[in-house]
């Protein structure tokens, strides 16, 4: 059995099209007979990292691959990187700019919202070179 | 899966095929077929949207003919207020409920007495810390129908009460049995429906086994007949016994106002619906307590079976509502009676494949299929996209000879191929 694999690429600073990798995401994973909650799950986390990557990265790539036991999306950017990932993860803590706050981004909600949604989560960062973030969701 | 009867037919010497309907519909649910306009059935929502966009009025609504007053002694009209917002110099309600007994139906129960209530009981249920918010209404049987097959997770979030018609019919068959004597099922509540979703939640009714209401008649029947039948009415009979809180319900965000929600959405038309559905499946909506969504533009005024123009309506039903006078609602019905039987459930008809395996082997095929379309989306297959050609192809209710793009690259080659032979020909000739 072949694994189903999507790609998208998420481009620079517009909030309007972000989300549209999740949404699709999410309207095959539906299609497919997955579960509500796992259809669920995998959309927020996606929508929360496809939105870090606007904010934060001046977009970048996303490759999800799809099996019948698993769901693994990888967000790969070029971006600054993360200085302190245990920081980052905190919920509340954010680097967002006060314009990003003003469109009602960046309330530090994101990757403490991905490790929530998902059953596993592996960041790797570069200061300078780029952040790559890998979360799994095990459908049983 | 239930057996859903839905209530959208088709008149096939009217069909043209033109793939209009299949254009519009919100569920892609429609296909031509040998010229024809068929409905996939499991996905039909019964909006009633290919009933207003076919230019060549194929499409028809199903509902009860009048003169089906005749199967009982004693009928009720429970006329939807949609109904008072089609006549333009209404000014007195009365006028247009003594009409109604004029013309055959032997008593009135207003169903908008009946929405007062719902409005009332979801009002209270708001304030209930442990319910599910935001709440979203379950009145439109449309909207409920495409959140039971398209969006499973919202299910819980729907008002899990009886829709004002069901509830009008209980009440008014109780009443009438209680008036009358007459055992009930010789009594028929007959709903006066403004579309015919109303008509299929009778036949496969939402939250309970059997519905109370035993026909459905059209708006667009009646209209004619009240119209002559009000112009006699020289006395009318005090039959009002809701107030505009419940007549507002014909209106988009009528309902909403009838809760009494302070933070609420209220959308109507069905691409607007399913906008709101999916930002509430994603979360993305937040500081909302209550969600009314209407299927048709402009509330129940905009359905498929009025015969006014549903802006022209709301006008009409606003001037209305300034002339209502105080009345009391209607006296001795058990508010015990209020909530749903049997809660509603997911029917995954949308799905590829009941197996995820065969599901993501037929997706495969799919993609694979999408890349050869020249994604115009052009419907002359019949279908209303390439992508639902590549689903209809994988599933085996179509081949590639359907798409016209493919055809033409095929008769390119053969054409392409001709002058050689005919060269070959020639030359053998010599």
């Amino acid at each position: 059995m072949q694994p189903l694999t999507l790609n998208f690429r998420v481009t620079t600073d517009d909030f309007s099209l972000a989300g549209q990798a999740s949404s699709a995401v999410k309207h095959t994973l539906k299609d497919l007979g997955f579960a509500t909650d796992i259809v669920r799950r995998t959309a927020i986390a996606m929508y929360e990292a496809e939105i870090n990557m606007v904010i934060h990265a001046n977009g970048g790539n996303i490759t999800v691959t799809i099996t019948p036991e698993e769901i693994c999306a990888v967000f790969a950017d070029i971006g600054p990187g993360i200085p302190d990932i245990p920081l980052a993860m905190q919920e509340g803590y954010s680097t967002a700019t006060e314009d990003v706050r003003d469109l009602g981004f960046g309330a530090g909600m994101g990757l403490p919202n991905i490790k929530k949604f998902t059953d596993e989560l592996d960041i790797q960062t570069k200061l300078g070179v780029g952040t790559t973030v890998t979360m799994r969701i095990f459908v049983k | 899966m239930s057996k859903i009867v839905h209530s959208v037919t088709l008149d096939s010497s009217l069909c043209k095929g033109c793939t209009s309907c299949v254009k519009h519909c919100p569920t892609e649910a429609i296909r031509v077929r040998d010229k024809k306009a068929v409905i996939i059935k499991e996905r039909c929502v019964d909006c009633g949207n290919c009933i207003r966009i076919c230019p060549h009025h194929a499409k028809k609504g199903v509902v009860d003919p009048f003169s089906i007053l005749s199967n009982w002694e004693y009928t009720v009209a429970l006329p939807a207020p949609t109904l008072y917002a089609q006549f333009k110099d209404l000014l007195d309600r009365n006028v247009l409920l003594t009409a109604l007994k004029h013309i055959g139906f032997d008593d009135v129960f207003e169903v908008s007495a009946a929405a007062e209530i719902i409005s009332a009981a979801t009002s209270t249920d708001l304030t209930f810390k442990d319910m599910p918010k935001p709440l979203i209404s379950s009145a439109c049987p449309a909207v409920v129908r495409i959140i039971r097959v398209r969006f499973p997770s919202l299910i819980p979030h729907l008002v899990t009460y009886r829709s004002p018609m069901e509830l009008a019919a209980r009440w008014a068959g109780r009443l009438a049995v209680k008036k009358t004597g007459l055992p009930r099922e010789k009594i028929g509540c007959i709903f006066i429906s403004p579309c015919p979703a109303k008509s299929t939640s009778r036949r496969t009714p939402i939250g309970t086994h059997v519905s109370a209401v035993d026909g459905v008649v059209s708006i667009a029947e009646l209209y004619p007949r009240l119209h002559v039948a009000m112009k006699q009415v020289d006395k009318p009979e005090q039959l009002a016994h809701s107030s505009t809180i419940g007549v507002n319900w014909a209106l988009s965000g009528g309902e909403s106002q009838a809760t009494a929600s302070q933070n609420h959405i209220c959308a109507d038309g069905m691409d607007n619906v399913i906008r709101i559905l999916e930002a509430l499946e994603d979360d993305k909506i937040s500081n909302v307590d209550f969600v009314e969504l209407n299927a048709c533009v402009g509330g129940c005024v905009g359905g498929a079976l009025t015969v006014e123009n549903p802006f022209i309506a709301r006008t009409q039903m606003e001037r209305l509502m300034k002339q209502f006078a105080p009345v009391l609602p209607p006296q001795d019905i058990p508010l015990d009676d209020l909530s749903w039987d049997d809660p509603v459930e997911f029917e995954p008809v949308m799905q590829l494949d009941s197996n995820i395996v065969n599901a993501m082997d037929k997706l495969s095929r799919i993609k694979e299929l999408e890349e050869h379309f020249n994604g115009m989306d052009c419907g002359a297959c019949g279908a209303p996209s390439c992508r639902a050609l590549a689903e209809d192809i994988v599933g085996g209710f179509a081949s590639e000879d359907q798409c016209i793009f493919l055809i033409r690259e095929k008769l390119q080659k053969l054409l392409d191929q001709m002058p050689k032979e005919k060269a070959s020909e020639e030359e053998n000739a010599k």
